[in-house]
């Protein structure tokens, strides 16, 4: 168990340091592009990736560095693809919204709202039809709860009755439309009864209540017992509030006794060597040439 | 042996052939379980239990899961009845199938099949009856195939399964009962390889899909009066056999391109911008198109025979560019 705990505040914390540093260098101006960040939600996406293994897949959101480092991506590629290098996870092709490892079970971020739960439909209908017992998670926000890719995913995925599980990971903020306008139902676990599934609310500040629903709605999937709604509360911009999640895990964890101070910090201290680490490495990286440009367009054309 | 099967024929047993072939192979479509919409699935629900899958109309979802699933080592076909509904999917087949591997950095295979319906000629009307194909062959990550016959239709289909890359395979409405001499056996036909349907010295006449028939038709009455058509049907869009289409325009120096797509930006367009390009030299006459009016397809069936292209336009166009005098 104290393993367990160990890995769920080690993927939260290089979740949380990973984004702060990409907050810190991106304002230098040395990052191109776009970059969303996810610190904040670390209980979500950890509290459903713990579960899963590579029989399963996810894919990952605009502000989707977190699902990529939870589902097992290396961190070092990460920062390199999201400086554009050729040592990247994509060799500099996808940068920060397009980072994948299909070999991981990661379908990528996804620049578009809302592209992911149909994708999801796909890869939990390939581990029925292969009988892995293996899951498909789409992660998507509250704002691409409102697009009818999400809603068509949903009503498919009750229709095949596939392994599929949907985390709505509501933060109230779809760019910068409050949550409470732009959903006309008072909760998007609402939205499941319209689909025949099973929807559940859980605090997205709290990886134990993440982790306990996930592992339920997993669990049913599994065992053929279909898809399964969940939406994570949580609040943007929430990192230095009360609704710390790693703050509160930490000091849950200290208070049962499982793990020490000396614990966490170890932790810490071997999160921020590997992010200095992934970031000098990223710096010093060559960039894709010409010879890169016109690649990987097709397996063969 | 080869019979002579209609076109719909010869791609439902395209789609039983390699059903049976792989076991990753899976079909999905409205209506699979009584055949499907256009009849192409008929037979084939009991046959490959649990393979065959019927859907809601939900055409993003349903392209959408069909991607997820070939990332995932399945080979899925998926049916969208009329091209003209494309709209509704565009996100997963242009933002997802299309650049997984590029960006992803060549990480990615993607084999997924979609089998579009096309074309007009059935008085369907404007939201039924667009040739979309140059929109897809527009974006870089896809391939698209356009076959003419039911011998085409069944090679280029078993390839499409086959191939890693994503394929919109776009059949035409008005070709499906059309009947033609296929193998039965399982056969490939290479993407980017033109056929060169007939030869000739006079002019080259490049058409695509249903309009390789009536370039046929022209050719024919152009014979008879001593101009011999050299008809080339490129097959698939992407990728495109320039190379085939350039040496019959430098023997015949004349190019008459028949395409039924709207005519901005279409195959026509973009096949004579490669000829003006690459055989300007070798051109006698100025490139001739031939394609619909810039307007949505009409209904009254009046309107819809002056809509398209047939063989007294292509002949008109074919003799146009031989009769041409500096």
């Amino acid at each position: 168990m104290t393993d367990t705990l160990r890995e769920a505040y080690r993927v939260m914390r290089t979740i949380r340091t990973f984004e702060e540093r990409v907050r810190e260098e991106f304002a230098t101006g040395e990052i191109p592009g776009f970059a969303h960040l996810y610190a904040g939600d670390e209980a979500s996406t950890t509290g459903v990736c713990l579960h899963l293994g590579d029989r399963d897949a996810i894919a990952g959101t605009h502000r989707g560095h977190g699902h990529c480092i939870a589902k097992g991506v290396d961190v070092k590629a990460m920062m390199a693809e999201i400086y554009g290098r050729r040592t990247g996870s994509c060799h500099g092709k996808g940068g920060s919204m397009h980072i994948a490892d299909l070999s991981k079970g990661l379908l990528g971020a996804n620049g578009i709202v809302g592209g992911g739960p149909p994708l999801i439909c796909g890869t939990a209908l390939a581990a029925k039809q292969q009988n892995t017992g293996g899951v498909g998670v789409a992660f998507f926000g509250d704002g691409a709860g409102n697009r009818g890719t999400t809603l068509e995913a949903l009503n498919l995925a009750a229709v095949w009755n596939l392994p599929a599980i949907f985390v709505a990971e509501n933060n109230g903020y779809a760019e910068a439309t409050s949550s409470t306008w732009s959903v006309a139902s008072d909760n998007i676990a609402d939205r499941a009864a319209g689909f025949g599934v099973p929807g559940v609310i859980v605090d997205g500040f709290d990886f134990f209540a993440v982790h306990e629903a996930a592992g339920e709605a997993i669990g049913r999937a599994r065992e053929g017992g279909g898809p399964t709604l969940i939406e994570v509360r949580s609040t943007r911009f929430s990192v230095e509030a009360d609704g710390d999640c790693l703050k509160r895990f930490r000091a849950r964890v200290i208070d049962s006794g499982e793990l020490s101070e000396p614990d966490f910090d170890d932790i810490d201290a071997e999160v921020a060597k590997l992010i200095e680490e992934s970031v000098s490495a990223a710096k010093a990286a060559p960039k894709p040439t010409l010879k890169d440009l016109e690649t990987d367009v097709y397996v063969s054309y | 042996m080869a019979r002579t099967i209609s076109y719909r024929e010869a791609i439902t047993e395209a789609l039983a052939q390699e059903l049976a072939r792989d076991e990753s192979v899976i079909v999905m479509g409205g209506d699979d379980a009584w055949g499907g919409v256009l009849g192409v699935t008929k037979g084939l629900v009991p046959r490959f239990p649990g393979r065959v899958l019927d859907t809601p109309i939900s055409e993003s979802a349903v392209v959408g899961a069909a991607i997820g699933a070939a990332t995932r080592g399945q080979r899925p076909v998926a049916e969208l009845v009329f091209i003209d509904s494309m709209g509704a999917c565009f996100d997963q087949i242009f933002n997802q199938a299309a650049k997984f591997r590029y960006m992803f950095g060549g990480n990615a295979r993607t084999p997924v099949v979609i089998r579009t319906m096309y074309g007009a000629g059935l008085r369907a009307a404007a939201q039924h009856s667009q040739c979309l194909y140059p929109i897809f062959t527009h974006i870089p990550g896809l391939k698209v195939v356009v076959p003419s016959n039911p011998y085409e239709a069944k090679g280029l289909l078993i390839q499409s399964i086959r191939d890693d890359d994503p394929v919109i395979f776009c059949e035409h409405k008005a070709l499906y009962d059309t009947r033609g001499e296929v193998p039965e056996d399982s056969y490939t036909i290479p993407f980017g390889e033109a056929n060169i349907v007939r030869d000739g010295g006079d002019v080259t006449i490049v058409a695509i899909g249903r309009m390789v028939a009536v370039a046929g038709e022209a050719a024919k009455e152009l014979a008879t009066s001593g101009i011999e058509a050299e008809i080339i049907d490129p097959r698939t869009t992407s990728p495109l056999d320039a190379e085939t289409i350039l040496d019959s325009v430098g023997h015949t120096g004349r190019l008459v391109v028949v395409d039924e797509a709207s005519p901005r930006c279409n195959l026509a367009t973009d096949i004579s911008a490669l000829v003006a390009k690459e055989a300007f030299a070798a051109l006698r006459a100025p490139i001739e198109m031939v394609a619909p009016p810039h307007t949505p397809v009409p209904f009254s069936d009046a309107l819809e025979d002056l809509y398209l292209p047939d063989a007294q336009k292509v002949l008109n166009a074919a003799k146009a560019v031989v009769e041409y005098q500096r």
